[in-house]
């Protein structure tokens, strides 16, 4: 997967690592606003209530 | 002119007849091709080495490579939890703040007589604010009325129901322990006598927590009530009127109860911490910066 994705990087290494570190912080930024966000009230370890 | 038109008209054609004419040699002779294939795969052997490989090694890699990213993921995810969610509620504490504080000011003045409040504000709104000077001087969390997850996640909750502050019965308030801005995190830090200081739009009450004071004991105190327990996720009596009496008892004194998770990053059970009114309510009008008890440590 991952040697997929730098083979189809276009430009010479300096490029394709700026790219790279590029598509990364994309997919934190997705997981750290959008998915965690969404995910975490599902979870059950953050409950702090007591209720019947 | 010509010449050069018919060059370039030459050239044209020469380039068109070019391009069928490299099919072609392809064609008749498929058998010569790939022989080329074949010498051109071992020439560059190493670089093509790769994409041959064999199916499972290819799998295996790729199942290698997924499992990386999961715990990736998951790493990032506690991160997220015990680090960021504590930034964003950083921010969110600050407008809450605010916005309590404009509206404490667009109430007008104080009355010197305090009343206790008897409206709680819609679910979602700021309630009040809390102190707990032992967690430190500077500690305070502005506490919204409602203990859904997108209340606890901007702050400390109030149970709906439960009394409001000031008045008889039991002020219930849920906190996250980790994340969130961790407000309940050092709560089993609460030692007997301790100030809970619940500050609102005209003035501030002053619960000690229980226990035993004389040994420092905070899982006992003479009136049955502990100052801290640790109870099962299904035990709602905690936040009944009398703290661990039934949920439709009459009220009996003016009790607060705090409940966060326990133990820390787990669900399992509750850790309970059980206060006590102390004196009546102080006025803002007599104590604008706050009653002695702010400054105890």
């Amino acid at each position: 997967m991952y040697g997929w994705i730098w083979r189809h990087l276009p430009g010479p290494t300096a490029s394709k690592a700026a790219l790279a570190l590029v598509l990364v912080l994309a997919v934190v930024a997705l997981l750290l606003f959008v998915v965690f966000p969404w995910v975490e009230p599902r979870l059950p370890f953050n409950d702090v209530t007591v209720d019947r | 002119m010509t010449d050069a038109r018919r060059e370039l008209e030459l050239d044209q054609t020469q380039r068109i007849a070019r391009v069928p004419a490299v099919p072609p040699p392809r064609r008749p002779a498929p058998i010569p091709a790939a022989e080329d294939d074949a010498t051109g795969d071992l020439g560059a052997e190493p670089r093509r080495r790769r994409p041959r490989a064999p199916r499972w090694r290819a799998a295996m890699h790729g199942a290698g490579e997924l499992l990386v990213t999961v715990g990736l993921v998951a790493l990032l995810f506690v991160g997220y939890e015990v680090y960021v969610t504590d930034l964003l509620n950083g921010r969110q504490q600050d407008q809450l703040s605010q916005q309590i504080h404009e509206r404490w000011a667009d109430a007008g003045p104080v009355p010197t007589a305090l009343a206790p409040m008897t409206v709680a504000p819609a679910v979602g709104q700021p309630l009040a604010v809390l102190h707990l000077p032992r967690l430190g001087a500077d500690y305070q969390r502005v506490v919204l009325e409602g203990t859904a997850e997108e209340q606890l996640a901007d702050g400390p909750g109030h149970y709906v129901g439960t009394a409001l502050p000031g008045q008889p019965g039991n002020l219930a308030l849920a906190g996250h322990r980790v994340g969130k801005g961790s407000p309940f995190l050092e709560l089993d830090r609460l030692r007997p006598g301790d100030p809970i200081v619940v500050e609102t739009a005209q003035g501030w009450y002053v619960y000690r927590v229980l226990g035993d004071r004389r040994t420092g004991d905070v899982t006992t105190d003479p009136s049955g009530i502990p100052g801290q327990q640790i109870v099962r996720p299904t035990d709602v009596s905690v936040i009944s009127p009398v703290p661990g009496g039934p949920a439709t008892a009459a009220p009996a004194g003016s009790y607060l109860t705090l409940t966060t998770c326990h133990p820390r990053y787990s669900a399992r059970q509750r850790l309970i911490v059980h206060a006590v009114l102390d004196g009546a309510g102080i006025s803002k009008a007599d104590a604008p910066d706050g009653p002695p008890a702010l400054q105890e440590r």
